[in-house]
C-alpha cells in the first residue's frame, strides 16, 4: 500500500513541478503578483511529496518488504539496518529518487529561506529549478520507477553489493548528490539572471553560499569514495582517473572555478558574463556525471545496470536542459557586460589566472574522459586514456594555479605589486627553502620529484598561515590587537586561508605517499616475518571466522618496530554469499607518520598465504587536506554577510560605494 | 564604453555560440555512444593464424585440441568452463549445431576442473568435436580471451576469421557466424 | 524475471564471482631477483585489467589479472626487456590494454589538446585584457567594499601609534 501511495505522490510530484515551472516564470514576466506568488507554496509541496514517496522506498527496505521489485533486487533481510537504509541509493532507481529529493529540498530551501531576494527573481528561479525536476520526476516514472511490484514476493531478497556494505561508501552518493544538485542552484540563479537580463553584485552575493554549500559536499563526496576505495579495494590506491571519478571531479573543478570567479563578481561587478557560463558549464558537467554512470557508454570500475532506453531519455534531458540554456546564454549574455577594470597582476586577475588554469584543466579531463568514445564513433578504435595520460597532463596544468594560489591572497585588488606581495610571504619564501633543502637532505635517494613536490605544498600552506598573519598584524601589532582583528576580520578571508592550507596538505599526502612509499608482497607461512621498511610484519596465523552475513578468514599479523611491539594487524579476506562475491578488508594502522597497511591474499596449495604490505608516509594528509578544505567553504559559508542577507538591489546607476557602505555598516 | 563599442561589432557575436556548438558535438558523440559497445574489445587475431597450441583432451574424454587441428575446414572454436553461467545460456544452440551438423564446434575448455567439466557436459550435453584442456589458462590468453563464453570461427587455412564476445544467441548464429560460414565455404571471404 | 534481475544489479568494480573460475593455479609469487620484480610491478602498473576495466592489473582481484601478473614475471625471467614484455601482451590483446595510449594519428588530437586549450585560453584572456583596458575609466573607479576596509584599517592603525 505504501508503495503506492509513494508512486502517487511522484505522480502529483510530476503535476505540481509542471505548475511551478510554468506559472511563475509566465508571472514574472507579465508582473502578475498573484502568480509569481505560487512559486513559494509549489516549491514547498513538491518537496513534501517527494519527501513522502522517498519515506515510501525507505520504509519499504527498512521493513524488507520484497513484493517491490527494487528492495527484493537489492536487498536482503539478513543485513545490517544501516545497509538497509543505504540499500536505497545504492541501486539506479534509488539514486535517482535521492538525487530527486535533494533537488527539491534545495528548491524548498529557495522558497523557505530565500527572503533577501526579489518575488520576482526568485519566482524565476523556483521555476527554472521545477524544469530540471519535471524532468528526473518524468525519468523516475518513465523508466526507472522504484515502486514496480512484484508479485508473488520472494521469500528474501538478492541482497546488497556487499562493497557497498560499508559506512564510507554508505554515505558517499548522499555527499555526492548534494554536491552535483547543489550546483542546479547556481545554474537556476545563472538562468534566472538570464532571463532576466541582469547580473550584478547582488545576484553574486546570492549565488556564492548556495554554491560554497555545494562544494562543500561534493569535495566531502569525493573525499569519502576515494578514502573507501583506498581501504576497501585492498591495492591501496585512491584515485584511478576511472571515467565515474572524472565524472565527479569536473563538476568539481568547475565549481572550484565558479567560487572563485563568483568573488570577482561580487566585489568588483566584473566578470559577470563568464560567471553565469562557469553555472551552467558546473551543472552541465555534473548532469553529465549522472548520464555517463548509467548509460554505460564508457567503462568503468563503477556503474550502474545500464538501458539504453534510460540512456536515451536521460540524453535528451541533458541536451535539452544545456543547449536549451546555452542558447539563452547566446541571445542574453552580451547585455550583461561592464564592471570594473582591473589590471592582470590584481587580486581579480589572480583570480581569473586560476579560472583560466581551472577550466584547461577541467577540459583536459573532460577530453580524457570521453576520448576513447570520440574515437571509437569516429573509426571503431578502441584505446584506453589511463592514468598516465592524466598525471602527465592534469599535472602541469595544476602546477602554476597551486603555486600562484599562495600568492594571490596577498595581492591587492585593481593593480597589485607582486614584488611586494613576494616581500610580504618572505617567511613562507623560507619556510619554502627550508624544506627543499630538507627534503634533500633527507631524501636525496628517493626520487628527485618529491623535493620540489614536498617544497610546493609547504609553500602553500606557509603562504596561507603568512597571509592570514598578516592580517591579524601578528607579532607587529600588541597581542590584544592582533585579537581584536582576529574577532573583526570577515569569516571568507579565513575560509580562504583553511581551503588553501588544505590543497597544501593534499599536496603534501600525494607527494609523500607516492614518493617513499615501501611495498612488500611476499608469499608467507605461519611464523615468518617481512621487514617493511623500519617495521616487521610476522605472521601468526589464519584464522576461519564467521561475520553476520559472510565467511572470512583473517590473518594475524604482529608489527613490530626496533624489536617493539607496535600493532596487531588483522586484514581478512571475506565472501559473502548474497550476491556471491569476495572482498578483501585491509588492515590500516594509522599513526602519525602516516599508514601501515596489510592484505591477505589467496591461500597456496601447501598451506602458505600470499599477502601484501605497504608503509603510506603522511597518505592521511590527503584526507585530512580535503577536511580542511570543507572547513574552509563552512567557515566562509557562515561569513556574515551571507547571514544578514543580501543587500537591497541597487540601480543600475547607483555607486558601488552603497554596497561598500552597507558591508561597513552591518 | 569600451564594452560598449565591442557590442555594437557583430563579428564577435558568434563567439557567445561557442559553447552552445561545444555542447551539441558532444551530445552528438554521446548519443552515438549509446550504441557503441565499450566493454567488447575487438581481438587483434582477426585475419591470423590461430595461436601455435597442443591442448591435452579432458581426462576421460577423447580427442584434445591443437593448431593444426583447425586447418582442413570452417570450424568454431567455443570457449567454455563449467563454472561459467552464461555458458550454460549459449549451450543449446551448439547442442543444436551438432545434431543438424551444420559446422564442427570444437570447445575450448577454460580453467575448468576436470570432473567439473565431464559433469558438465553430461548434463547438458556434449556438442564438440575436439576439446582442448587448458588448466592453466595459458592458451586463452594467446587467444585473447578475456571472458568467458567466447566463440572464434576459423577458415580452412586455420586463421581467425571472427570473434564473438559472449553469449552467442541464435541471431548472433543467424545473422553473423552462419552467413560467414557459408560464405567461407564457397571460397568466399568474410567479416563480422 | 533473471532479465529484469541481471538488469537492474548494481556492479561496482567486478570482483564478483559471475564469471570467475574457482581453479585458483597459482599466486602472486614475487621473483627472487628485487630488481626484476620491480621492472615487473611497473609493467603491471601500464597493463589495464580487462576482466576489471579501468584498473591496472596491478590493481585488480579479477583471476585473469593474476594470469597476466605472473605471465609479465615469466617474460621478465625470460629474459624479455620491458619493451618487449609489454608487447607480448599487445600482441594478444592490442593497443587497448595499454593505460598510457599510445601517440598516434588517432590520439594526436588527445595528446596536442591541452596545450591546445591552454593556448586558446591564454589568447582569450589576452585579448579581454586588451580589449577592455582603458585608463580612463580606471581612474574615476569609486572606491571598492575591500578598500574601504583596508582604508578604514589602515586610518585606524595611524590612530593607534
Amino acid at each position: 500500500m505504501l508503495a503506492e501511495l509513494g508512486h502517487y505522490a511522484l505522480v502529483l510530484a510530476l503535476s505540481v513541478a509542471l505548475i511551478q515551472a510554468t506559472i511563475p516564470l509566465l508571472g514574472a514576466w507579465r508582473g502578475d503578483q498573484g502568480w509569481i506568488a505560487l512559486a513559494r507554496p509549489a516549491a514547498l509541496v513538491q518537496c513534501l511529496l517527494v519527501v513522502v514517496a522517498f519515506a515510501a522506498l525507505m520504509h519499504a527496505y527498512v521493513t524488507s518488504d520484497f513484493s517491490v521489485l527494487n528492495v527484493a533486487t537489492n536487498s536482503h533481510s539478513a543485513k545490517p539496518l544501516l545497509y538497509k537504509i543505504s540499500g536505497v541509493w545504492g541501486n539506479h532507481e534509488g539514486s535517482l529518487l535521492l538525487w530527486l529529493l535533494i533537488l527539491v529540498l534545495f528548491g524548498a530551501a529557495v522558497a523557505m529561506f530565500g527572503n533577501n531576494l526579489p518575488a520576482s527573481f526568485r519566482a524565476r528561479v523556483l521555476s527554472v529549478q521545477a524544469m530540471i525536476a519535471v524532468g528526473f520526476l518524468a525519468f523516475v516514472l518513465f523508466t526507472s520507477n522504484p515502486f514496480e511490484r512484484l508479485l508473488p514476493a520472494p521469500i528474501d531478497g538478492r541482497g546488497l553489493n556487499p562493497l557497498l556494505q560499508d559506512p564510507g561508501l554508505a554515505f558517499h552518493p548522499p555527499f555526492l548528490y548534494l554536491g552535483y544538485v547543489g550546483f542546479s542552484m547556481a545554474f537556476s540563479f545563472a538562468v534566472a539572471a538570464l532571463i532576466e537580463g541582469r547580473v550584478d553584485a547582488a545576484w553574486a552575493r546570492w549565488v556564492r553560499p548556495w554554491t560554497l554549500a555545494a562544494w562543500c559536499f561534493l569535495t566531502l563526496g569525493i573525499a569519502l569514495g576515494s578514502w573507501w576505495a583506498y581501504y576497501e579495494l585492498g591495492w591501496g590506491g585512491w584515485w584511478f582517473w576511472d571515467p565515474v571519478e572524472n565524472a565527479s571531479f569536473m563538476p568539481w573543478l568547475a565549481g572550484t572555478a565558479l567560487l572563485h570567479s563568483a568573488i570577482v563578481v561580487e566585489k568588483r561587478d566584473a566578470l559577470k558574463n563568464w560567471t553565469v557560463l562557469l553555472a551552467i558549464v558546473t551543472f552541465s558537467l555534473s548532469l553529465l556525471g549522472t548520464f555517463l554512470v548509467r548509460s554505460g557508454v564508457l567503462t568503468s570500475v563503477h556503474a550502474f545496470a545500464t538501458d539504453p532506453a534510460r540512456g536515451v531519455f536521460i540524453l535528451a534531458f541533458l541536451i535539452v536542459v544545456i543547449a536549451g540554456s546555452l542558447t539563452l546564454y547566446a541571445v542574453r549574455a552580451p547585455a550583461m557586460k561592464g564592471g570594473g577594470l582591473f589590471a592582470p597582476v590584481s587580486r581579480e586577475g589572480g583570480l581569473v589566472l586560476n579560472n583560466l588554469l581551472l577550466s584547461t584543466a577541467c577540459a583536459t579531463v573532460l577530453l580524457g574522459t570521453l576520448y576513447p568514445l570520440f574515437l571509437d564513433a569516429l573509426t571503431g578504435d578502441k584505446i584506453t586514456v589511463g592514468p598516465p595520460y592524466f598525471n602527465a597532463t592534469f599535472g602541469p596544468l595544476m602546477l602554476p594555479a597551486l603555486i600562484a594560489m599562495a600568492v594571490g591572497p596577498m595581492l591587492a585588488w585593481k593593480r597589485a605589486d607582486i614584488l611586494g606581495a613576494l616581500q610580504r610571504l618572505k617567511f613562507a619564501i623560507a619556510a619554502t627553502l627550508a624544506a627543499l633543502f630538507l627534503t634533500l637532505v633527507l631524501a636525496y635517494d628517493g626520487p628527485w620529484m618529491a623535493i620540489p613536490g614536498i617544497a610546493l605544498g609547504v609553500w602553500i600552506i606557509a603562504a596561507a598561515l603568512e597571509e592570514a598573519a598578516h592580517r591579524l598584524r601578528l607579532f607587529r601589532a600588541p597581542i590584544g590587537e592582533s585579537l581584536r582583528r582576529l574577532a573583526r576580520s570577515p569569516r571568507s578571508a579565513w575560509g580562504t586561508t583553511f581551503a588553501h592550507a588544505g590543497a597544501g596538505m593534499v599536496i603534501i599526502g600525494i607527494v609523500a605517499s607516492s614518493s617513499w612509499q615501501v611495498e612488500k608482497l611476499q608469499v608467507m607461512r605461519t611464523g615468518e616475518q617481512v621487514a617493511v621498511g623500519e617495521y616487521s610484519f610476522k605472521f601468526l596465523g589464519a584464522t576461519a571466522i564467521k561475520g553476520p552475513n559472510y565467511d572470512a578468514v583473517r590473518g594475524s599479523f604482529e608489527v613490530r618496530r626496533d624489536g617493539a611491539h607496535v600493532d596487531l594487524m588483522t586484514p581478512e579476506s571475506r565472501s559473502y554469499p548474497e550476491p556471491p562475491m569476495e572482498t578483501t578488508e585491509a588492515a590500516i594502522r594509522t599513526g602519525w607518520g602516516g599508514d601501515l597497511y596489510a592484505v591477505i591474499g589467496d591461500p597456496t596449495a601447501d598451506g602458505a598465504w600470499s599477502t601484501r604490505f605497504y608503509n603510506k608516509p603522511m597518505i592521511h594528509w590527503i584526507w585530512m587536506g580535503c577536511l580542511f578544505m570543507v572547513l574552509g567553504g563552512l567557515v566562509s559559508l557562515s561569513d556574515r554577510r551571507h547571514r544578514v542577507g543580501a543587500p537591497a538591489r541597487r540601480n543600475k546607476n547607483a555607486k558601488p560605494l552603497e554596497v561598500a557602505k552597507s558591508v561597513a555598516g552591518e | 564604453m569600451s564594452e560598449q563599442i565591442e557590442e555594437q561589432n557583430p563579428q564577435r557575436r558568434w563567439l557567445r555560440l561557442v559553447p552552445l556548438a561545444i555542447a551539441l558535438v558532444i551530445g552528438g558523440f554521446l548519443f552515438v555512444g549509446l550504441s557503441l559497445k565499450p566493454k567488447e574489445i575487438p581481438s587483434v587475431l582477426i585475419g591470423k593464424a590461430v595461436p601455435q597450441f597442443d591442448l591435452p583432451a579432458i581426462p576421460g574424454r577423447p580427442k584434445g585440441l591443437k593448431s593444426a587441428d583447425l586447418s582442413g575446414e570452417v570450424s568454431l572454436v567455443n570457449v567454455f568452463a563449467s563454472w561459467c553461467v552464461s555458458c550454460r545460456a549459449e549451450h543449446p544452440l551448439f547442442m543444436n549445431l551438432q545434431a543438424r551438423n551444420i559446422v564442427p564446434v570444437h570447445g575450448l575448455n577454460y580453467k575448468d576442473e576436470s570432473t567439473a567439466a565431464l559433469n558438465w557436459l553430461r548434463r547438458y550435453g556434449d556438442p564438440y568435436d575436439r576439446i582442448g584442456a587448458d588448466l592453466k589458462g595459458r592458451v586463452g590468453i594467446d587467444w585473447g580471451v578475456y571472458g568467458v563464453p567466447e566463440t572464434f570461427l576459423v577458415n580452412a587455412e586455420g586463421r581467425i576469421v571472427c570473434k564473438h564476445i559472449g553469449p552467442v544467441r541464435q541471431e548472433d548464429l543467424d545473422e553473423k557466424l552462419l552467413p560467414a560460414v557459408e560464405a567461407l565455404r564457397q571460397g568466399g571471404t568474410a567479416q563480422c | 524475471m533473471l532479465k529484469v534481475f541481471l538488469r537492474s544489479l548494481f556492479v561496482v568494480l567486478c570482483l564478483a564471482g559471475l564469471s570467475e573460475p574457482a581453479l585458483a593455479v597459482a599466486v602472486d609469487q614475487p621473483l627472487d631477483d628485487p630488481r626484476q620484480e620491480a621492472r615487473a610491478r611497473a609493467i603491471h602498473k601500464q597493463l589495464r585489467c580487462l576482466v576489471c576495466q579501468n584498473q591496472s592489473i596491478e590493481d585488480s582481484n579479477a583471476a585473469l589479472a593474476r594470469d597476466l601478473r605472473i605471465l609479465v614475471r615469466e617474460r621478465i625471467t625470460a629474459g624479455d626487456n620491458d619493451e618487449a614484455a609489454i608487447r607480448y601482451i599487445v600482441e594478444r590483446y592490442g593497443d587497448w590494454v595499454l593505460l598510457q595510449p599510445p601517440v598516434k594519428a588517432g590520439t594526436a588530437l588527445l595528446w596536442i589538446g591541452p596545450v591546445l586549450f591552454l593556448i586558446l585560453a591564454i589568447a582569450v584572456m589576452v585579448v579581454w585584457y586588451r580589449r577592455r583596458s582603458s585608463p580612463v575609466a580606471g581612474a574615476i573607479e569609486p572606491l571598492s567594499s575591500e578598500e574601504q576596509d583596508r582604508l578604514k584599517n589602515l586610518l585606524a592603525d595611524r590612530d593607534q601609534q
